[in-house]
């Protein structure tokens, strides 16, 4: 009877862990991908990030704790662009998970569909800094492109689970619906300072700027990925000072030395934007990026009189 | 070239790179006969000539242009009418926006202008896109250029370059080493084999000529968490050891790795590695197996059953989001070179120490690591138990600089009393990612009772599609 008693708790245990462990378990390489998936694949889905948002997304280490979250992944979802190339490919080598490897079913590269600008045109050189030959990487800032990741999860969570296509579907849909209201009134905040010229300092935000309808007339590094120098600072001073731009936004994982001496000199504010979920305090999810990032560039609009 | 800035929103060939508006202008029209920088120095002198010049390639873009815009649209006819076959990135499904978004158009004609015409991507297409034809495009046939090979080169591997070029002054009569020399070109191949497998080639050309340095096959799709790697390759002892020239934080390598694993090149064989993950809730572990020809470093075969085996436990956690401890036990066991039933015993214990806030990831980190090593060399007077370790430390203190030390302390293999040992300094500075310039000051003494100072001093660049390194 004991026994009985006791095979029946052990079963219904093993039964309960194996619900738990029906989760489909998702791996993204960013907070980003993270909060998007986690509003599509809702308790369906466990899902962690590997770099934090407020880590400059090039230069994440490739940690062995990162081999053991791949290794037991069921998908992963990536920024893709090269953004990850530094780090990512010697993880996917090392997590003995033939089904994350490039290009198998469970390797999602979420940039498939988005909206990619800047790509780079004829002869490219690292001449020119760090260049990503397929575009910029940092397309999630542009608030249509979080739908389109989405979509493109939703699609490839229907296929791993394909009972719970409906409930993604929906799930979806209501993220596709709240993204919708959001940006009317995002792009409502923003209406008023369209054409606003700003400087930032790495090329995190052409989709950021697209969409909101700044005007970026420069950049701190003198070319992406190099650091500032002080002939470059000097000229964006001068060209700065002529154009009249009053917003500097930077990353949280940039010195703030040198967009500060640019700031003092030009009478500009320095805005630590966040470029990613995470990126600062409060950031928790793909709403609020741009709740915050919006707040942030329009306060610092009004407070410099910025045109 | 003095960089200047202007609003480059529409110019989006321009990319990812700042340019000046003359380059800007350039690049947006290149054709394949005009290099930017070569152009832009030739008529420097000349505003005139430039004006026209420019005149000239807005013309010559123009009609690029109009060519293109027709083909762009008899295309985007052909993906409207099926969106099965479409390759370019577009969204899934109807969505709130055109599928076709400004930048992207506007740049899609483009890359067909600057390229010359053997290396169109398209080049082994011969069809000519249904619809084409009608919107004033070409009709039938395209030519095929290069053919087979052209759309085959997709598969070709990440190749790269990297030059070590290593300079030493002062003095010393124990190991000569050339004034200015370029010691080493690594040209490394790497790329998926097939669904199950990758391949990483490096090849070394040095003034001792041209060998593998490694060349293995992984095997990365194994059950039951299994890694396998086949070839000749870097055997997994220690730290030092597994590291290229060019990712180590020194100029040289320390002087156990001289003493007891053979040098520079130090255990490096061909062999079979199996490594595999034992999983556990606490932390990294990871066992390696391995097995090789018995020929590198220490080891030598009289026969061929006198292979080398290799046993590696690692562990490592993560202690806080920045802070991290690697540690690890080696051993291996070879032949050696006293007599035909003498063996080599070596076994290694490593430890780092790594620190790296997230937020300030690209400007601070520090790496302590030590390496201790025993070795057990097995010879006519019975067996020779000798002791040698380094212990390093670097920091990086500002985003292009990084200082370290490292102190060196080994006895000889074959004769314990016999020891070599100093401090070097060492400074490093990256321009950038590919390139780094490094001083190291060393100060050896060797068990013969000489002293030397040296200055040593190393170019690295890396030119190229190089994998990132494991950690």
């Amino acid at each position: 009877m004991k026994i009985r008693t006791l095979g029946a708790a052990f079963v219904a245990v093993l039964l309960a862990s194996a619900n738990a462990f029906a989760a489909i378990k998702v791996v993204t390489t960013t907070e980003d991908l993270e909060s998007i998936a986690r509003e599509v694949g809702g308790d369906k889905i466990s899902v962690e990030s590997l770099a934090k948002g407020y880590q400059d997304p090039h230069f994440v280490e490739a940690k062995p704790s990162f081999i053991l979250k791949l290794h037991s992944a069921d998908l992963l979802i990536l920024v893709g662009r090269e953004l990850e190339i530094g780090w990512l490919p010697p993880l996917i080598n090392q997590a003995r998970n033939d089904r994350i490897q490039p290009n198998g079913d469970r390797y999602l590269d979420a940039s498939q569909t988005a909206k990619i600008l800047e790509i780079p045109n004829g002869q490219i050189t690292r001449a020119m800094g760090d260049v990503h030959p397929s575009g910029n990487p940092h397309y999630w800032l542009g608030p249509d492109n979080g739908r389109r990741i989405a979509q493109l999860i939703q699609k490839k969570l229907s296929e791993i689970s394909p009972p719970d296509a409906a409930y993604f579907a929906q799930r979806y849909a209501d993220f596709d619906r709240r993204l919708a209201e959001a940006e009317k009134r995002w792009q409502a905040a923003m209406a008023p300072y369209k054409g606003v010229k700003v400087v930032t300092y790495h090329r995190s935000w052409p989709n950021f700027t697209e969409a909101f309808g700044l005007d970026v007339i420069g950049y701190v590094e003198p070319k992406p990925g190099i650091p500032p120098s002080p002939s470059h600072t000097l000229e964006l001073i001068q060209e700065m000072k002529r154009q009249q731009v009053k917003v500097i936004m930077i990353e949280p994982y940039f010195d703030r030395k040198t967009p500060d001496a640019i700031a003092r000199e030009t009478g500009a504010q320095v805005i630590v934007l966040a470029p990613s979920v995470g990126g600062e305090k409060g950031v928790t999810d793909y709403f609020k990026l741009f709740d915050y990032d919006v707040n942030l560039v329009v306060s610092a609009i009004k407070q410099t009189g910025a045109k | 070239m003095i960089v200047k800035y202007r609003s480059i929103r529409g110019a989006t060939v321009c990319a990812t790179f700042a340019c000046s508006s003359w380059l800007a202008t350039s690049v947006f029209a290149q054709t394949p006969q005009a290099a930017p920088s070569a152009t832009a120095s030739q008529q420097s002198a000349d505003p005139q000539q430039i004006r026209q010049e420019l005149d000239r390639l807005r013309q010559e873009f123009e009609t690029i242009r109009d060519s293109y815009g027709a083909r762009l649209a008899a295309l985007e006819a052909k993906l409207g009418a099926s969106p099965a076959a479409q390759t370019t990135p577009a969204p899934v499904a109807p969505l709130p926006e055109a599928p076709a978004p400004p930048a992207a158009a506007a740049a899609a004609p483009v890359p067909p202008a600057v390229e010359a015409p053997g290396q169109s991507p398209q080049g082994g297409g011969a069809q000519v896109p249904s619809g084409a034809a009608g919107a004033g495009g070409p009709e039938g046939t395209l030519p095929v250029y290069g053919g087979a090979a052209a759309s085959s080169k997709v598969f070709n591997p990440d190749m790269a370059v990297i030059g070590n070029f290593i300079g030493t002054t002062g003095e010393n009569t124990i190991e000569s080493a050339p004034s200015l020399e370029m010691h080493e070109a690594e040209v490394t191949f790497q790329a998926v084999v097939d669904p199950y497998a990758r391949a990483d080639v490096f090849l070394s050309a040095s003034p001792d000529g041209l060998e593998i340095e490694e060349g293995f096959l992984t095997l990365t799709s194994l059950p039951g968490g299994l890694l396998a790697k086949v070839g000749k390759m870097k055997e997994q002892f220690g730290k030092a050891n597994t590291m290229h020239a060019h990712t180590l934080p020194w100029v040289d390598v320390p002087i156990v790795m001289k003493n007891f694993l053979g040098g520079e090149e130090g255990l490096n064989d061909s062999g079979v590695s199996v490594s595999k993950l034992l999983l556990n809730p606490l932390f990294f572990l990871e066992a390696t197996g391995e097995v090789y020809e018995g020929t590198s470093g220490p080891f030598q075969t009289h026969e061929r059953n006198d292979v080398s085996w290799l046993g590696r436990l690692r562990g490592y956690r993560d202690i806080t989001e920045s802070t991290n401890l690697d540690v690890g036990f080696s051993f291996t066991r070879g032949h050696n070179d006293a007599g035909l039933d003498t063996t080599t015993r070596l076994f290694g214990v490593d430890a780092t120490f790594r620190y790296r806030p997230l937020r300030r990831a690209i400007y601070r980190r520090f790496m302590g690591r030590t390496e201790l090593m025993w070795s057990r060399r097995g010879q006519d007077i019975g067996d020779v138990s000798a002791f040698g370790m380094y212990a390093s430390a670097d920091y990086q203190f500002a985003r292009r600089w990084f200082a370290g030390v490292r102190f060196d302390h080994s006895d000889r293999a074959y004769d314990a009393n016999l020891v070599d040992q100093g401090p070097s300094f060492i400074l490093t500075y990256w321009p950038s990612e590919f390139s780094q310039i490094r001083g190291q000051y060393r100060h050896t003494k060797y068990a013969e009772g000489v002293t030397s100072n040296e200055a040593l001093f190393q170019f690295l660049f890396s030119i190229g599609a190089h994998g990132a390194h494991v950690f």
